[in-house]
């Protein structure tokens, strides 16, 4: 059997169903908006706009790709329409990689709001274009698999919410995003390099204007081991939660 | 040949133990049928069949593949009609065909094809462009199973087929499901009503508490009861103590009353049923109405369970 058929029919069903209805475009393309215009005013210069721009690229992101996947999923749970899709020949790595692939394109385009607004305001000309397109892909994967690894361990679309909640406001503060992870207390440190949004804001700021604090590369490996990791522990909790 | 194969399936929630040991093979052609009252087991066995539960211990080949290793390849082989719908409420009747049609491989052209064939052929082409949400419970449980047949899969499982929907809804699936097997599609069905699985399956398993407690052809289990008889007496005043008359003249027979002033008489044939009218009669109950039922299914049922019709949605609640 041809998998890709459907991996997209799904991938397409989803963006249909879900991304493009208006209360998740406002939520996607306004929520972006709203913050990158509220950040941006207030900040007066040039630089600060460039030191915020990451920051509110990933934070899009986050917000945009964990809220996805509590309708994409835990919704359709509810419904029983997900029956639908166990009970299908698909193996169930295809089938969770159909389900999140939507949220990532959708965390992908919410991104490029306030990068939009930053080209018109920054001087972005010594960007490293295809570093940018690596951290906001691997930004959006590692925020869609954290919001699919709890997705796959609530039953309810408020617990999802709720528990993703419980994880993003925490990581707006720890992981760098608009001000170093440096200037947090000593012992909160070590959490912060727990966490992938912190590299992927690191990896996004040198990409934009070399002002990362970590070397790319360690970036690159520590967002790409995060993916693996989440993916993985997603798996095996939906092998053994969704299969009675 | 066998295209399902049960040995010794046991599952467990926890302590209760759903599913306790059952054996038995479907062949390929025919109507099978699961015959249980609520909480028997009849929704696990088909969960475990389909992939949607994982068994506990036994071992499950369908189409010759064995579960686990194999489930994916036997799916593909497989329709599943579950006892709800799990369509999506927000696609139209044809996108909900559709869509199901790419679970399986299939390409637009065909799929979009074999859709339009099915709206047809269940007399859903006039809503195929209506949102799910919107269509009646039978119209809901004929898309469910036209969503099933989409791939024009060798088996077909089905939980409770006609359970909650319109007396001609319900005419229509059995129909279908008549000619599906005609053109070759082996059908296992779960139900409680005795009667779906007298008029449609050729062969039944009686389901209780877990446990095969009997499984045979139809004609088979008939013959059992062919010397048998049913009387239905509709009389007036007190069923319970005509109840008490018939059980006292007749013990070898079972008398029941089953509300609404009804009697049933069970066991083997009379050869005079004046005596039956007259101990009623002396008894001082009113006889408004006799019948001679022809021996069916109930009868097997209720001598192999000793579970009566009117207990099978009550039998051992929780189930679903
Ligand atoms: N997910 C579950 N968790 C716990 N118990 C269950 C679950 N599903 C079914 N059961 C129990 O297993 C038994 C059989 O249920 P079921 O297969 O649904 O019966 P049927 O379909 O014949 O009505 C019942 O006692 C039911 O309460
Ligand atoms: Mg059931």
């Amino acid at each position: 059997m041809n998998v890709w058929i459907p991996f997209l029919s799904i991938l397409q069903k989803d963006m249909r169903a879900y991304y493009l209805k208006p209360p998740n475009i406002s939520w996607g393309i306004i929520f972006p908006v709203a913050w990158t215009l509220m950040f941006f005013i207030r900040s007066g210069g040039d630089v600060e706009i460039r030191e915020l721009l990451p920051g509110v690229m990933a934070l899009s992101v986050l917000f945009g790709t964990t809220s996805m996947l509590a309708v994409t999923i835990t919704f359709e749970k509810r419904s029983r329409a997900f029956e639908r899709l166990i009970l299908a020949p698909i193996s169930l790595p295809v089938l969770l990689a159909a389900k999140t692939s939507g949220a990532i394109v959708f965390g992908i385009i919410n991104s490029a709001v306030p990068l939009l607004f930053g080209v018109w305001f920054v001087d972005l000309s010594a960007a490293n274009w295809s570093m940018v397109i690596a951290a906001v892909v691997l930004i959006a994967a590692t925020s869609t698999f954290l919001g699919l690894m709890i997705a796959v361990s609530v039953r309810e679309v408020f617990e999802a919410q709720t528990f993703s909640n419980f994880f993003r406001f925490p990581m707006v503060f720890l992981c760098g995003l608009f001000f170093p992870v440096h200037h947090l207390p000593l012992f909160l440190q070590p959490l912060s390099y727990a966490l992938p949004l912190t590299y992927g804001n690191d990896l996004l700021r040198e990409a934009l204007w070399g002002g990362g604090q970590l070397h790319p590369l360690l970036s690159l490996a520590a967002l790409t081991a995060f993916s693996v990791l989440l993916f993985y522990i997603s798996l095996r909790n939906a092998r053994r939660r969704w299969i009675i | 040949m066998p295209v399902i194969e049960v040995e010794e399936l046991e599952k467990s929630f926890g302590d209760v133990r759903a599913v306790d040991g059952i054996d038995f093979s479907v062949q390929e052609g025919e109507i099978f049928g699961f015959l249980g009252p609520n909480g028997a087991g009849k929704t696990t066995t088909i969960n475990v069949l389909t992939g949607l539960a994982r068994k506990t211990a036994g071992s499950v080949r369908v189409l010759g593949h064995f579960y686990p290793r194999d489930l994916r390849r036997a799916q593909e082989g497989i329709g599943v009609v579950p006892d709800g719908s799990n369509l999506y409420p927000e696609l139209s009747g044809k996108e909900n065909l559709t869509f199901c049609g790419s679970l399986y491989g299939i390409r637009k052209e065909e799929r979009e094809r074999r859709a339009a064939e099915l709206l047809d052929q269940f007399g859903l082409s006039g809503v195929a462009g209506r949102r799910f949400a919107t269509y009646s419970k039978g119209m809901k449980r004929k898309l469910t199973i036209a969503a099933a047949l989409i791939h024009r899969p060798r088996v077909l499982f089905l939980d409770e087929p006609t359970s909650g929907i319109d007396v001609a809804s319900a005419r229509q699936i059995r129909r279908i499901l008549e000619r599906l097997n005609c053109n070759g599609t082996t059908v296992f069905l779960t139900t409680h009503y005795i009667e779906e699985a007298e008029r449609l399956c050729h062969r039944v398993a009686f389901i209780v508490d877990g446990r095969i407690v009997r499984v045979d052809s139809l004609n088979l289990l008939l013959e059992e009861v062919g010397d048998d008889c049913s009387l239905q007496f509709a009389v007036g005043g007190d069923a319970a103590s005509a109840r008490e008359v018939l059980s006292e003249v007749f013990p070898s027979h079972k008398a029941s009353a089953t509300g609404d002033g009804q009697l049933l008489l069970r066991g083997e044939r009379l050869d005079d049923i004046i005596p039956a009218v007259c101990a009623l009669h002396d008894a001082g109950v009113t006889v408004q109405e006799v019948r001679l039922l022809r021996p069916s299914l109930e009868d097997v049922f209720v001598r192999v369970t000793g579970i009566e019709a009117e207990e099978m949605t009550a039998h051992r609640g929780g189930g679903s």
